[in-house]
This record gives C-alpha cells, structure tokens and sequence, in this order.
C-alpha cells in the first residue's frame, strides 16, 4: 500500500499534469508548483475522496490569514500528507 | 425564465437532502432580447445559459444543504456536452446531484433533459462562501419563494 505522501503525489501530478518526478516532499503547492486556489479545490476533492475525510480548507485558510498558522503548515506536501494522517486517524478514532 | 435577468429556474420540483438531488422545472420564453442575437432568424437557446441553468439549481442544492447559510458561486465546469439544440418555448427538466461538499466548495453532476431526451450534461464545481452582502441574501431569500423553496431566517446564535 503506498504512502499518503505518494497518494497526494499521483493526485497533484494527475490533477493538474504536472510531471511526477518533479513533486517533492518539501514542494509547496502553491509557491513551488504553482497550483492555484481553483486548482486546489480539484485536488481537495481528490484528497476527500480517495481518503474519507474533508480537507478543512476554510479553517486552514482563516488560521493564515489571522497569522495563526503559515501556509507551510498545511501546503508544503510533506505537511499535507501529515495533515491528512491526522484528519483519518480522528476519523476512525 | 427571464433570461436577461440570469432569472434561470421557474419552480423546484423536488429536492431531496439525504439523496442530494434537486430537480427543477422552466420553460424558455419565446420572446427575449437573447434571441435576437443568438441568433438572427434561428432562435437558439444558448449552451451558456443551460450550463447556467444547470449551476442555477445545482447552487440551489448546495445552499439548501448548507441550511441556507452559504451562497454558491461557479468556480469550474467540465465534461460538458450540449447533444441537442434547444428551441424558444421548450421546458425544461433541470436535475443536479451533489458528487460532494468539502470545504468551501461543492461538486455536482447536472443535467437537462427536453421533453424525456437527455439535452446537456456537466460536471460541476461551486465554491460556497458566506453571503458576502445581506441584500444577495435577501434577494436569494425572494428568488427562493418565487420558486417554492423554503428560506429560513438567518441564525443569530
């Protein structure tokens, strides 16, 4: 069974044809592969799928923008698939 | 259906929020000022207006799920297919099913059919935000009665 990580990978890099040698753990999905807003929400939905969760997208939004959190936290893919571990294992808690 | 009004959805007939699905009536008018560029002499609804037809009540689906609280915005379409032209006078028969509520956003299947035949399909996606304005609220609340559907007041808690 492959990883969160690579799952997101195969998602990002089908979702929005970008090369998939070229994803990275450290890759910031806006700032590195320059995924925008609408793009995103193809991926989330990918995410929402393929794992049984809703990402918490407005939250994430709103926690950066009162500076509470940094983009990193939830964007850099390392982060994200750490996120998405998390919002399944709350799940199945 | 006033067509330069985006006024696309004449009633809702069914809605139904365990299922996610929402079905719509309206007919196209034989008169509008859309006709008389689109097109001189052959009058065709326009594809964009089904699509926005199917975004009308696909949105109205969504807001409903969202107890009213959110509005519904176009954000993508896709896979898209316009099999029919469709003609001044016609009814339509407007049918969505939420694929998907995440975070700030829906994805829904729509379609339309003309008399019993399948006219057009589309893969959408709506972004849902707060009311950004109360008078988009209070006019979504008026539209909401116009086509028989219930629009609670807003929550103070």
């Amino acid at each position: 069974m492959s990883s969160t990580y690579d799952q997101v990978a195969k998602i990002i890099a089908e979702t929005c044809d970008i090369p998939l040698d070229s994803i990275k753990p450290e890759s910031h999905a806006i700032d590195d592969l320059g995924i925008d807003s609408l793009d995103f929400l193809d991926i989330a939905f990918a995410i929402d799928k393929t794992f049984g969760i809703k990402l918490p997208l407005e939250k994430w939004t709103q926690e950066v923008n009162e500076g509470k959190a940094t983009t990193d936290q939830y964007f850099v893919l390392g982060n994200l698939s750490a996120r998405i571990d998390e919002l399944v294992a709350a799940k199945q808690a | 259906m006033k067509l330069e009004y985006f006024q696309m959805i004449d009633r809702i007939a069914a809605l139904d929020l365990d299922a996610r699905t929402i079905a719509a009536e309206a007919r196209i008018p034989e008169q509008s000022p859309v006709f008389e560029g689109h097109f001189p002499g052959y009058p065709l609804m326009p594809g964009v207006l089904l699509v926005e037809a199917m975004a009308q009540a696909a949105g109205w689906l969504t807001v409903a799920l969202l107890r009213f609280e959110a509005m519904a915005f176009l954000a993508a379409i896709k896979a898209v297919k316009l099999r029919q032209f469709v003609t001044p006078g016609h009814d339509l028969a407007i049918t969505a099913r939420i694929e998907h509520v995440g975070s700030g956003f829906a994805v829904a299947d729509a379609a339309i059919a003309v008399g019993g035949q399948p006219t057009c399909e589309a893969t959408l996606t709506l972004r849902t935000l707060p009311f950004p304005t109360p008078a988009l609220r209070e006019h979504m609340a008026a539209a909401a009665a116009r086509i028989g559907l219930a629009f609670p007041e807003p929550r103070h808690d």
